[in-house]
């Protein structure tokens, strides 16, 4: 990597960008002991509050904080209007995807997408053939990764259309933040995120079964020891609905009812925080104690709407993302305006070929793969790491996209050594119910450890406030 | 109210009143152990309190015999014991991460802090202090109560959670009064021979030291100490105080399938109100008072059937 990364702070002389002149004269006046103490008293006030997430592989009930840095990740006003434009047309794009996928495949049939890369994929939900689901929405919740690469032009990374988490740090950082710094909030005009839950419940709203005059959501979450229990108790609380697991819910006479002190009460909307797998074992996994018997059925018959939809996985699956420009040039007919990350298909033989040459300049991901498991960075891979994954692709080359190494933007952070710049990423949440709706900004990720790509916070990424600047 | 919630509610406050109980019951203990005794009246106290809780024998299978120390330990600190004030008040937190987003914010926070902080009293802590630590447990007790009454919306939710308090808080006064009962005789309405100093820790164990003698105005008998802390309904600890509360919330919450629930409560809160002591106590305070805890246990369980594990009968 010669390109020197995109900085969001500082120009390549040195200086702060426009957009960070303001925060960045302030920064100069602030000992690093008042950021040090700043950052204790974040963490202490994280404890006490419980935000904290389960690590998986350690011990059951373990919990941890993601590490917070206190200087915000600033978008000027221009880059979030593009950026917002790009989101909205993307996601229009993957849910007029799903509904073509589970109706007249006519993507698959004008030859854009292999078809057995959709038919043979395990992200397929046959059962969802033909459904019709409300306004014919499926991706409800999306959270879209985009990174700025070396030019510091926006590109998409990753689409997570099953159950996208994170946006309980969003609002978070921003209540620490505040209570951190009042005094650069009077300064700066930072477009509010804190209504968030009402957007979210509004939409769920939105897309209720036909008919429903005043719908009843609920939350369903696999239980207290989910890494993101945290967030969905959060959610549910903010917007003032249940908070559900699968033991709560039962199906009766085509309709889904939770089980309370004065008797069984009818859920309209289903806003669920587990897989497809797990969501109904008389329909999908039958060991699945986290689940609704009968679920599938009733939502089948139209009686309830679960969000995401069933079967949006088919449109976040690594080996489809490759495809979205094409979807969004398919099905709305316009140029798309976020580029994705070049990508080589390694089903394909000349880029299996040209990445297994190149395989320690390239990042090699499972495409079933989430959360940074299962993935390859060749820069930082030692030679028996790159050897090893090598013969995993060379037995399933189907099961592996490539990348560039993307030299992704740094963004100062601040570190035991002091300021010191940090790659950083961002997921905007972009809802669609009546109508689509983004939460100005999103999450920004930054890896912690220097020189690193990896900003999921299962695998040591802090996250950061992200502001989107109102003028 | 989803029922699984009534449920984690009930058992939070339960656990929460629990803590404080056995906190109570400790310092009586302790302030009991400053004074000169002799080893067999040490162990002759410590075997009732463990038998007042229905722990004696797990107890003595992990102990063997019965030493200050170790019963200490047992019912203070010991987290393979479901009945230490450690495990209630892990209980108590993992009940209520469960239902975070039932209760509000500061009550959360309180019990999450509580969880956080009590790592400072282990006995492997360095400034391990016996007298500190259960101060500290009665007033996270204090604060849990104060945050609940102080930021909880008065619906079903806060029912529940009374409900669990008040049924544990005569559990854990009827228990106290049972380790000092003769078994099949009332209690004496003479100052107290050798156990006068033992009825006077319970009532200040109770916080009801200075409230005796403001309603006496005379020594201490522990026929009037347990006429205190059985028939006064201004009491807040006392049978009749908590009956009372346990019957209200259970009316406001009842439905369909209660109604023998809420007349069990009535009927006990009614012999409370209407009985004479003579007659509740004249079988022994042994005898009424181990009555009184089965009717408890009945109500206990009739309070889960009714409301929080109805579940798989719909």
């Amino acid at each position: 990597m010669t390109v020197l990364p995109y900085d969001e702070m500082l120009l390549p002389d040195g200086s702060h960008r426009g957009h960070y002149r303001g925060y960045g004269d302030w920064l100069g006046r602030q000992s690093a002991d008042r950021l040090a103490r700043r950052r204790a008293e974040a963490d202490s006030l994280f404890h006490r509050v419980g935000i904290t997430f389960a690590v998986y592989g350690e011990d059951e009930g373990t919990e941890r904080l993601i590490p917070f840095d206190v200087v915000p990740r600033i978008l000027p006003a221009d880059d979030w209007q593009r950026l917002e434009a790009g989101l909205r047309q993307r996601v229009r794009a993957l849910n007029a995807f799903i509904g073509d996928v589970y109706h007249g495949q006519d993507i698959l049939r004008a030859g854009v997408i292999p078809p057995e890369l959709i038919l043979c994929n395990v992200q397929y939900r046959p059962e969802m053939q033909g459904i019709d689901v409300p306004g014919g929405i499926y991706a409800h919740i999306a959270g879209i990764d985009v990174v700025r690469a070396g030019d510091g032009e926006f590109h998409v990374l990753e689409d997570n259309l099953r159950v996208p988490s994170g946006v309980s740090y969003m609002l978070e950082n921003r209540k620490m933040m505040m209570r951190l710094f009042p005094e650069l909030f009077a300064r700066h005009s930072v477009a509010p995120v804190e209504h968030y839950p009402d957007v979210l419940l509004e939409n769920l709203r939105s897309v209720a079964p036909v008919g429903v005059a005043d719908p009843v959501v609920a939350l369903l979450t696999p239980g207290a020891h989910n890494s993101a229990y945290f967030e969905h108790a959060f959610l549910a609380q903010q917007m003032g609905v249940e908070l559900v697991e699968g033991q709560d819910l039962f199906v009766r006479d085509d309709a889904v009812y939770m089980r309370t002190t004065s008797g069984p009460r009818r859920v309209d909307v289903i806003y669920r925080r587990m897989d497809d797998d797990f969501i109904d074992p008389l329909a999908f996994r039958p060991d699945s104690m986290l689940g609704v018997p009968g679920l599938l059925s009733v939502y089948r018959a139209g009686r309830v709407t679960i969000a995401n939809a069933i079967g949006t996985g088919i449109a976040d699956d690594k080996s489809i993302y490759p495809y979205v420009p094409e979807m969004i040039r398919f099905y709305l007919d316009e140029q798309p305006l976020l580029a994705n990350v070049p990508t080589f298909i390694l089903r394909r033989p000349d880029d299996l070929a040209y990445t297994l040459a190149h395989l320690a300049e390239l990042v090699v991901k499972e495409v079933h793969g989430a959360g940074g498991y299962g993935m390859l960075i060749g820069p930082a891979a030692s030679r028996e790491e790159l050897a090893a994954f090598r013969e995993r692709i060379l037995a399933n080359p189907e099961g592996y996209i490539a990348q560039p190494t993307l030299a992704l933007s740094t963004c100062p952070t601040f570190v035991e050594a002091g300021l010191a710049p940090r790659h950083i990423d961002l997921r905007p949440y972009v809802l669609s119910g009546r109508e689509i709706t983004i939460v100005p900004g999103g999450l920004t990720r930054v890896a912690l450890r220097a020189g690193s790509l990896v900003v999921n916070s299962s695998q040591g990424g802090g996250t950061k406030d992200t502001w989107v600047l109102e003028r | 109210m989803l029922s699984r919630t009534a449920d984690h509610l009930y058992w939070m406050s339960r656990q929460i009143e629990r803590s404080e109980s056995l906190a109570r019951m400790l310092d009586a203990h302790y302030r009991h152990s400053l004074l000169p005794h002799t080893p067999d009246v040490v162990a002759r106290d410590w075997r009732a309190t463990l038998s007042s809780l229905d722990v004696l024998d797990p107890y003595l299978e992990r102990h063997g015999e019965v030493r200050p120390q170790s019963a200490f330990h047992f019912l203070a600190f010991d987290r393979d014991h479901d009945g230490s004030i450690v495990s209630c008040l892990r209980q108590a937190r993992e009940n209520a991460r469960a239902v975070r987003g039932t209760i509000t914010s500061e009550m959360w926070e309180t019990l999450n802090a509580t969880w956080l902080d009590i790592r400072r009293y282990e006995p492997e802590a360095p400034d391990s202090d016996i007298g500190a630590f259960l101060e500290w447990v009665r007033y996270r007790a204090h604060l849990s109560r104060g945050v609940t009454l102080g930021t909880m919306l008065r619906d079903e939710a806060f029912r529940f959670t009374r409900i669990g308090t008040f049924l544990e808080g005569a559990d854990a006064t009827a228990r106290m009064l049972l380790a000092l009962a003769r078994p099949g005789l009332p209690p004496a309405d003479e100052p107290a021979g050798p156990d006068a100093y033992a009825w006077t820790l319970l009532l200040r164990s109770l916080s009801a030291f200075e409230v005796y003698r403001k309603v006496y105005r005379d020594a201490v008998t522990p026929w009037r100490v347990t006429e205190l802390l059985v028939l006064r309904d201004d009491l807040p600890r006392s049978l009749h105080r908590c009956m009372n509360e346990v019957h209200e919330n259970l009316r406001a919450v009842g439905n369909g399938q209660s109604a023998e629930t809420e007349r069990r409560a009535g009927a006990l809160q009614s012999a409370f109100r209407y009985g004479r002591l003579e007659q509740l106590l004249a079988p022994g305070l042994d005898v009424f008072l181990a009555g009184f805890l089965e009717q408890g246990r009945d109500l206990g369980w009739r309070i889960a059937q009714d409301f929080l594990v109805p579940a798989t009968t719909y």
